[in-house]
């Protein structure tokens, strides 16, 4: 068995913001070696992970698509040694001033995003938040080092240290998406023991955060039948306690609205009750700001579902999480894999 | 030979890997105004084997003498301050998340998205943030207000965590190339300098030094501690603002830095709270001068340290004030350059080494 915050620590330790997801890809590959039958990569750089079913072929297919790219910053100009900074994945610029950072230069130089005084910053920016353009980030170096070892166009990742908080809640920066990748290495993990007639194709996607490049590609590539989409989705904290949020902590989010094929949602409910895993209904009235906007339209259409792992501050470097949401969607993915027969696909079906 | 050539022959203070695992241990402590606990115990377990005199008066304020020897010892009172900014947690809410109050000058801005340290036990939390998807632009554009912030510890907290209890950033410390990284540097540099320079008091003086408590709420350690010793002359240690940072419009210059990283210890003219004796003033430029020791002039102005109090004390005090530079202060994060505290340390002590009464012989120049 793998243990979890083992495996998420981990998967925070490195960056892999959008369109830069090879840090983290290897160490996906890396963890996922032991747990599948074949892994190769995508043409835009998501990793594919294969372990294949014990049915007759040609077997069924089920995706699990968790996207691994992070939010972070670009450098755009590079001033007296000090560098500013664009946004990869949408940022609040009022949670940058002070945060840690690493600069992806030709070394990895850690730093700090930092906010001039009032005097250096034009007036309608001395008084209220500092937008983005205007902030700056020091790695501590005198100019002409900065000058040998920074670019314009080197990522920015956020370098928080993860913290453990009581309750099983761990708070860290990239936790949207990575917890979901360890649920899916954690239902990897449990089939493992399990027979499951269908081919399992768990998919770490790459630039959902931008473009959702590697929810439409990676479909194309494995044609599933089914497609697990597993990400964040919003925990009631401060400032966060409309319908949109679910309890933190308290059960996983089984998506419902347009992106989410109503059958499935409906199976995914029938097994959380079956084996009392606790769950929400996650409403997502127009789109469910995942994968599955993607997975859904590729080739000649894909049901989808999708479940969230409740997290508190998201896109902040403090996202919070319960490792219990986690331990849940992994064994809920792992259940419905290993119930999937070769009659399921009847059931998929609409009410006409 | 005289006690002033043994002084100045004897062995200088350095910055080396323990000054520096000193000022780590220092700057990772928790000490906010009115509970600097922390840092007491450290400075006190370092100083009792080395101190003359020492004690904790009424207020907290460590109080060490360190005798010179021979005739016409000045008496040199050296002050830095071991409180920080930080928190207060002021409310339990009922969904196991705290509010806090701000304890010294901390701008609200530097807050969201922030990890935390609470009570004693350094217990770990976080500042949150809305979800940026949940925000308006026009949201994105007022200042997210402290009483709406929350520290979060986790569904389990309890009563693990106490209305009063103190709280700090959670930053560790860590060195960046040629600089140091930090929560605390303000003043945790100027404490590290003292305990230094008490290692190495030269005998030409009495030194006098005292690390205060509530500097950031108002300098009120300082004052009871310079009635106490009731010194010819005193010197501040801090650390001050750099602010030589580009301005944002290129065609601009920045002409309000106040001070510069790389150009060494700032020698403090006038701030907000204290017009500094001259004579002070000039014989720690002319000790720079002399021994090609860089310095720079803090920009006169604004801010204040406990010279502030101190020159104001008994029937007055002449004083003055030195800091190390340092971009960030009041945020989770500080930058200061090894080599501007490496010049602050040796010009702080050579100075010492030269002063002699007729230093303050004559009137107050102007």
């Amino acid at each position: 068995m793998i243990e979890l915050l083992d495996v998420i620590k981990e998967l925070i330790s490195v960056s892999g913001l959008s369109g830069y997801e090879k840090p983290i890809r290897e160490i996906i590959q890396k963890t996922w070696e032991p747990l599948t039958d074949d892994l190769s990569l995508s043409k835009i750089g998501s990793l594919h992970g294969l372990k294949v079913g014990c049915g007759t072929e040609p077997r069924h297919r089920i995706l699990i698509s968790a996207h691994m790219d992070a939010i972070g910053m670009m450098v755009t100009d590079i001033q007296d040694g000090l560098m500013r900074v664009t946004e990869i994945g949408g940022i609040d610029s009022r949670i940058l001033p002070g945060q840690p950072v690493i600069v992806h230069g030709r070394e990895a130089l850690p730093g700090v995003v930092i906010q001039p005084p009032a005097h250096l910053l034009p007036a309608s920016a001395s008084e209220g938040p500092v937008a983005m353009k205007y902030l700056l980030v020091d790695v501590g170096l005198h100019a002409s080092e900065v000058a040998e070892k920074v670019r314009v166009g080197d990522t920015v990742s956020f370098a928080q240290e993860p913290l453990e908080l009581t309750g099983e809640a761990l708070s860290g920066h990239t936790l949207d998406n990575r917890v979901s990748v360890a649920a899916t290495t954690m239902c990897l993990d449990l089939l493992q023991s399990r027979k499951h007639e269908w081919d399992v194709w768990a998919v770490t996607s790459a630039q959902e955060e931008e473009t959702l490049g590697g929810a439409f590609t990676s479909p194309f590539d494995i044609r599933p039948d089914i497609a697990i989409v597993i990400d964040v989705c919003f925990a009631k904290g401060p400032g966060s306690s409309d319908w949109r949020s679910l309890p933190f902590g308290e059960g996983v989010g089984i998506g419902y609205g347009p992106n989410i094929h109503p059958m499935l949602y409906d199976a995914f409910e029938a097994k959380a009750k079956v084996l009392e895993i606790p769950y929400h209904r996650d409403l997502m009235p127009r789109m469910s700001g995942t994968d599955a906007m993607a997975v859904q339209i590729v080739a000649e259409g894909i049901p989808c579902v999708v479940l969230g792992i409740p997290l508190r501050y998201m896109h902040t470097p403090v996202e919070t999480v319960s490792l219990k949401d986690i331990r849940r969607a992994g064994r809920l993915m792992a259940e419905y894999i290993a119930d999937l027969t070769s009659e399921t696909l009847d059931q998929i079906q609409w009410e006409e | 030979m005289t006690n002033n050539q043994d002084a100045s022959t004897k062995r200088k203070p350095e910055i080396g890997p323990s000054q520096i695992n000193l000022l780590e241990k220092l700057c990772n402590a928790t000490a906010v105004s009115g509970d600097e606990y922390e840092v007491r115990k450290i400075i006190l377990e370092e100083m009792k084997p080395i101190a003359d005199e020492i004690k904790v008066d009424a207020l907290g304020n460590i109080l060490v003498t360190k005798f010179g020897g021979g005739e016409g010892r000045v008496r040199v009172m050296l002050a830095a301050h071991m409180d920080e900014i930080g928190f207060m947690v002021v409310k339990k809410h009922d969904d196991n998340l705290f509010e806090f109050a701000r304890v010294g000058g901390i701008d609200e801005r530097q807050l969201p998205g922030k990890a935390v340290l609470v009570g004693r036990d350094h217990l770990p939390g976080v500042i949150g943030a809305k979800p940026i998807h949940m925000t308006t632009a026009k949201d994105r554009k007022k200042k997210i207000d402290v009483s709406d912030m929350r520290i979060d510890m986790g569904p389990e907290i309890g009563d693990k965590v106490k209305t009063g209890d103190r709280a700090t950033f959670a930053t560790r410390f860590r060195v960046l190339g040629p600089s140091i990284c930090a929560k605390a540097l303000d003043d945790r540099l100027g404490v590290v300098t003292l305990m230094e320079l008490l290692k190495y008091a030269p005998d030409n003086i009495d030194l006098l030094a005292a690390f205060t408590v509530q500097e950031e709420v108002g300098l009120r350690g300082a004052r009871v501690a310079a009635y106490a010793f009731n010194p010819d002359m005193a010197i501040a240690l801090d650390s001050t603002p750099a602010y030589d940072l580009p301005h944002w419009d290129e065609e601009d210059e920045n002409v309000q830095y106040n001070t510069h990283l790389d150009a060494g210890p700032a020698i403090y003219v006038m701030d907000r709270a204290t017009i500094a004796d001259r004579r002070l003033v000039n014989w720690l430029r002319d000790t720079a001068e002399d021994l090609g020791i860089p310095y720079q002039f803090r920009q006169p102005g604004g801010g204040g340290t406990d010279a502030g109090v101190i020159h104001k004390t008994r029937s007055g005090i002449p004083s003055t004030s030195v800091s190390v530079p340092s971009r960030y202060l009041h945020t989770a994060a500080g930058i200061a350059r090894l080599d501007d505290w490496v010049n602050t340390l040796s010009l702080l002590h050579a100075a010492l080494c030269r002063v002699t009464p007729e230093l303050l012989a004559g009137e107050r120049r102007d």
